[in-house]
């Protein structure tokens, strides 16, 4: 594969083959409590693509021009928290500040984001990957959508599940991890389109 | 009376308070290594340790800690327990710390270090605080190594990389791939509920 083409290909692996939620089970909190609604799994999700995106590529930033060249790799942990946390309040006020209409929107989630593990673990997969940056951006994207696309068809499934009979000891999140169980499964279909890791 | 509370705080989470299949918490870190007994043993091993080490530490300064940036603190203090981790790994296991990848790091973001702190540690001392992490500790590590022990065995036939089933076994290649780890968790949450809910009734 040409490398003009590499980071495309990284980017439909990880928004299919490789899910970050589906394959890597990464995201799950956040994906098991508030997957119950449309709506605010769009708004979640929306966020958490956001952020990924940006916080990936600021870490790469961060990691090789910073922690590489000073021999500081093992900070990594507590740096990449602290980017994450550090932007995440950082829209916080942003968008507080400038679009009302947003702030109700996206506002509640950006809390929840700073703990989500997506985030930090695709952090954590670019280093351990050495993707290159425009790689890494596109990886972020791509991860981004992918936990948008499940947490979409995740909440599309449990509104209709409202109705159905579910056995007492199953309601929930039992059901539910049965589900994502499901879609794991309908998205290793994809695998053999793209293999690259 | 003193001794009754730790006792009670330690056996909580090992049953009717358990972080995993009754509180649902920090999932996210930890499936990901379960396809293999080995690997899930040594990642339980460091929540453990962090869990306990970070739950005592926060809860000796809980005097201290501004309210308005407890997160930020507590975030620094797990991770700092975590490189520890990492490191150590790194220095004698590179094997282990290689097959383990991002997830050691993920330690972080487990939401059932904060939970513990953030529910326990900032309203008891120090040493019940230590119970209470190594207790959830245990109770999450115990889950975890349930259904490492049934994924390696039914996907490989092996168990600690030891070959237990022999050649008749066919092994069943969905286990050790990502929707065996949902499957068996869904189901292990299903017993362990069925079980309580017949325990609060009767």
């Amino acid at each position: 594969m040409s490398d003009m083409l590499f980071p495309l290909a990284v980017f439909f692996a990880a928004a299919f083959t490789n899910n970050i939620l589906l394959t890597n089970y990464l995201g799950m909190c956040s994906f098991l409590s508030v997957s119950k609604e449309i709506e605010t799994s769009a708004g979640l999700g929306i966020a958490v693509t956001f952020v990924m995106a940006v916080t990936t590529a600021l870490n790469w930033v961060v990691y090789h021009l910073v922690l590489l060249p000073f021999g500081l790799e093992y900070l990594r942990f507590i740096v990449f928290i602290i980017v994450i946390a550090a932007f995440v309040q950082l829209i916080e006020m942003v968008i507080e500040r400038y679009s009302e209409g947003l702030y109700f929107a996206l506002g509640i989630f950006l809390p929840l984001i700073t703990v989500n593990c997506a985030i930090l673990g695709a952090s954590l997969f670019m280093v351990i990957r050495e993707y290159s940056f425009m790689t890494t951006f596109f990886f972020g994207i791509g991860s981004g959508l992918g936990w948008f696309l499940a947490i979409m068809a995740m909440a599309g499934i449990r509104q209709k599940l409202k109705t159905a009979k579910v056995p007492a000891g199953l309601e929930g999140p039992g059901i539910a991890l049965i589900i994502a169980g499901f879609m794991a499964m309908a998205f290793m279909g994809f695998s053999g389109m793209i293999a690259i890791g | 009376m003193a001794k009754g509370i730790y006792k009670k705080t330690f056996m909580a989470p090992l049953g009717k308070d358990n972080p995993v299949f009754v509180q649902i918490l920090g999932i996210c870190s930890t499936l990901a290594v379960t396809n293999r007994l080995d690997n899930t043993l040594v990642m339980s091993l460091g929540v453990i340790f962090t869990l306990a080490l970070s739950s005592f530490t926060i809860s000796i300064m809980r005097s201290w800690i501004p309210s308005r940036i407890r997160m930020m603190v507590e975030t620094m203090v797990i991770a700092t327990f975590v490189i520890i981790v990492d490191i150590t790994l790194k220095a004698f296991y590179p094997e282990m710390w290689k097959s383990l990848g991002p997830y050691v790091g993920l330690i972080i973001t487990n939401c059932i270090v904060m939970g513990r702190i953030e529910a326990f540690a900032l309203q008891n001392k120090p040493s019940l605080s230590l119970v209470d992490g190594i207790a959830s500790g245990i109770g999450y590590a115990y889950v975890l190594l349930i259904i490492a022990f049934v994924r390696e065995l039914m996907g490989t036939g092996t168990l600690f990389g030891f070959t237990i089933l022999g050649d008749w076994w066919t092994s069943w290649a969905i286990m050790i791939m990502p929707p065996g780890g949902f499957f068996m968790l869904a189901i292990f949450i299903w017993i362990a509920k069925e079980a309580f809910m017949k325990e609060a009734t009767s």
